[in-house]
């Protein structure tokens, strides 16, 4: 099994998301986290695709996408050479007791608490997989009330966009004649 | 100034733009509007069909006959879901289609509204592209779209799914200039290096074999096969969807590969130390267990769908291209090759072929008292021939038609390869014949297959449409028959359709408005068909009663390796290695 993270840019419109869904679920190919977003160009949107593929080869899964007309541009970004990072939100129970230590943690990984009450306090960590990992087994013994974690997202590293070529224009192909 | 009508004005102005001029389809509520329009209109003849499916296999069948896009036409709902089977099936044979729907009125959609599907959600898996339109200012681009993207690259199925408020509002008609698709870019001609790889390789084969699919029909690229073929002197065989791609009476065919295909196709494939595919996709009725396919070979693979080449075998050397194109530059890039002196001796290969293809033509038992399928079958070919279109369903029928009746030409042959839909000969004749009202259209059908759809044969002759349907009667599925006599111990588990009793096919072709004829015995053949071939006013049903026992041979079976090809039962061809 080998994971791969993908961007890709989409044209930001209706049921975009339901054909790359479907293709992933009638190709057999395992998402393991999805992210969309706009871009700085409203008429793209940007995915964060992890994939897991066991046999087929990573090759057949962006030809399949690469298909899908409002699909634009795909990129594997690699470990090294990008930054990745999920955000989470985590409910911990949390009293006047223990508060204290939750907290210490929370600074350990720079983590942000966004709420308090008397039995619980929520915090908002970003990283990559494995500090946050990491942070929620430090957390566990306290008791993690509910936890949402985004998608991951991921850029490049260095000066070059993702964005710059993908968009140049196509050349448009003429239409004959109405009747 | 842009000029004002509704969105049904501007839906059919739209597809008389496009130069459509013909669609089958049947109205309901959600269309209604379109059709309104649809009557005025003196460029567009619209063909009621009794089915849904039928309207889409009719378009299919249009398509294929005559390489323009076929255009289907149906209500929200159940009209749209019995679109679902022709849209998979030309998504699988990669026909250019472009399929309207009518919608619930947007303010409904999502409201579990009377006759509301989601048909575009149904059908993602199974079109190239699709539209759900609310705006009706957006009809005539999505429908020039639709046609440009059913119609380019690897054709296949578009899906415009329109509101019935769409439809009614007052609305613009602009006409588009340019498309502009970012996320759309086929390309068409391949690149010169690994053109020149590949003739390399071809030059240098010692067993090679031009491996053909039906993209070379899609492209047109027969003659440029031709001169490739003749040029190289390399076999050639021809997938279920290519028959017709190159002669079959040509010295360097070997026919069709795959699960029943001739012994000398399988036998050169699975011997071949080059594979040149063009058009094709090894599709496993073709490969046989994949690991096994043609272990010593390299493969070329041209195909205009990137997706298709290395997804089930490894290309060595990929061609992303037209075949038409890739073809071209293939015979000059190996002309080159051989000037420059690289020419392998490819001969005793060729010769080798050959006497395999002699050894072990296509042959059939003839019982005594029993009426053989394959015998009309062979008949019907040898009796019509010329510019005659053949149109099969699937199963038993399908195989020996694509065997017997030998193909001279492109296009001379339609029928339903990939999704394999039963049922597919009726309205997919129907609408080859609309699109080709000057030559003959022949459907070979099975009696399963054409209890599915016969309800066309009333279209057909209400609208001067005259086919003609040879059923190939064995009054059984014959295709699952064979394989419970091969696999489950002759236990024929529903497999007896009891046609021989009811329907009279007869009757019910007359019925229907057709002329009905039966034929039981082998002297009576030619003078049915001869007969049927006279009427020219009304479709004409023959109804062929044949042995239930005839089954289809070569057989390799299923998830086995072709080195296991079968000519009969328990019977396996010799290949002298040592000729090679």
């Amino acid at each position: 099994m080998t994971t791969h993270i993908l961007s890709v840019l989409v044209e930001n419109k209706p049921g975009v998301l339901a054909r790359i869904a479907s293709l992933f679920s009638r190709r057999g190919f395992n998402i393991e986290s999805l992210a969309v977003g706009p871009t700085q160009d409203g008429e793209v949107s940007r995915m964060t695709i992890v994939v897991n593929l066991d046999d087929q080869p990573l090759e057949q899964v962006t030809k399949q996408l690469n298909k899908l007309v409002e699909v634009l541009k795909i990129v594997e970004l690699e470990g090294s050479g990008s930054v990745e990072r999920e955000l989470a939100l985590v409910k911990i129970r949390a009293d006047s007791q223990t508060r204290g230590q939750v907290l210490e943690t929370v600074a350990l990984f720079r983590a942000k608490v966004v709420d308090v009450a008397t039995d619980a306090v929520t915090i908002e960590v970003t990283g990559n997989r494995d500090k946050l990992e990491a942070m929620l087994r430090v957390l566990e013994p306290f008791g993690i009330r509910e936890l949402v974690q985004s998608g991951l997202v991921a850029i490049n590293r260095g000066g070059r966009s993702i964005t710059d070529r993908s968009l140049k224009p196509v050349p448009p192909v003429p239409v004959r004649p109405p009747a | 100034m842009a000029e004002q009508m509704t969105g049904a004005q501007s839906l059919i102005r739209s597809l008389e733009s496009v130069g459509v001029d013909t669609v089958f389809g049947i109205p309901g509520g959600a269309i209604l509007p379109a059709y309104d329009p649809l009557m005025d209109s003196t460029k567009i003849r619209h063909i009621l069909v009794r089915h849904e499916q039928g309207a889409g296999h009719a378009a299919q069948g249009y398509a294929a006959a005559t390489g323009r896009v076929g255009v289907c036409i149906a209500t929200s709902g159940p009209g749209a879901t019995n679109l679902v089977t022709p849209l998979a099936d030309a998504h699988m044979d990669s026909v250019p289609l472009v399929a309207i729907t009518g919608q619930v009125a947007s303010a409904n959609i999502g409201s579990d509204a009377f006759q509301e599907a989601d048909i575009r959600g149904i059908t993602m898996p199974i079109t190239k592209h699709s539209y759900l339109v609310t705006d009706p200012a957006e009809i005539p681009r999505a429908i020039a779209e639709a046609f440009h993207i059913a119609s380019t690259g690897r054709p296949g199925p578009v899906l415009v799914d329109i509101a019935k408020d769409a439809l009614q509002a007052t609305t613009t008609f602009e006409w588009p200039k340019f498309i502009s698709l970012a996320g759309y870019r086929p390309v068409t001609k391949p690149h010169s290096r690994q053109v020149r790889e590949a003739a390399r390789l071809i030059a240098e084969s010692k067993r090679p074999v031009l491996y053909v699919g039906g993209g070379v029909i899609r492209a047109g690229a027969s003659e440029e096969l031709k001169t490739l073929a003749e040029q190289t002197l390399i076999p050639v065989v021809t997938t279920l969807m290519a028959r017709g791609a190159f002669p079959d009476s040509h010295p360097l065919h070997l026919g069709m590969p795959g699960m029943h295909g001739t012994v000398a196709a399988v036998g050169a494939l699975q011997r071949s130390d080059l594979l040149i595919c063009l058009g094709a996709r090894f599709d496993d009725r073709v490969t046989g267990k994949l690991d096994t396919f043609a272990p010593d070979a390299k493969v070329i693979h041209a195909d205009i769908d990137p997706a298709e080449i290395s997804k089930n075998r490894h290309a060595d050397v990929p061609i992303v291209g037209d075949c038409k194109e890739v073809i071209a530059e293939l015979v000059v890039a190996v002309h080159d090759e051989y000037e420059a002196g690289n020419r392998g001796d490819a001969a005793p290969w060729l010769a080798t072929c050959q006497t395999w293809r002699e050894r072990y033509p296509l042959g059939y038992d003839t019982p005594d008292g029993a009426l053989s399928p394959q015998y009309v079958i062979e008949r019907i070919g040898e009796l019509t021939g010329g510019d005659t279109t053949y149109v099969a369903g699937v199963g038993q029928h399908q195989m020996w038609a694509a065997h017997y009746v030998k193909y001279e030409r492109p296009g001379s042959w339609i029928n339903s390869g990939g999704l394999g839909t039963m049922g597919f000969a009726v309205p997919a004749a129907m609408g080859a014949k609309v699109g080709l009202p000057h030559s003959p259209v022949w459907a070979i059908d099975g009696d399963g297959c054409f209890q599915m759809t016969n309800q066309e044969l009333a279209t057909c002759a209400l609208n001067g449409i005259p086919i003609k349907v040879a059923i190939i009667n064995n009054s059984s599925l014959g295709m699952v028959r064979q394989w419970q006599t091969l696999f489950y111990d002759g236990r024929y588990s529903h497999t007896d359709l009891h046609s021989a009793r009811v329907p009279d096919f007869v009757k019910l072709a007359e019925a229907l408005g057709c002329v009905g004829l039966r034929c039981d015995t082998a002297e009576d053949v030619d003078a049915i068909i001869t007969k049927a071939m006279e009427v020219n006013d009304a479709p004409v049903v023959i109804d062929f009663v044949v042995n239930p026992d005839a089954m289809v041979w070569p057989m390799v079976a299923a998830g086995t390796s072709n080195d296991a090809i079968e000519i009969a039962r328990d019977m396996k061809p010799i290949f002298d290695e040592d000729e090679l």
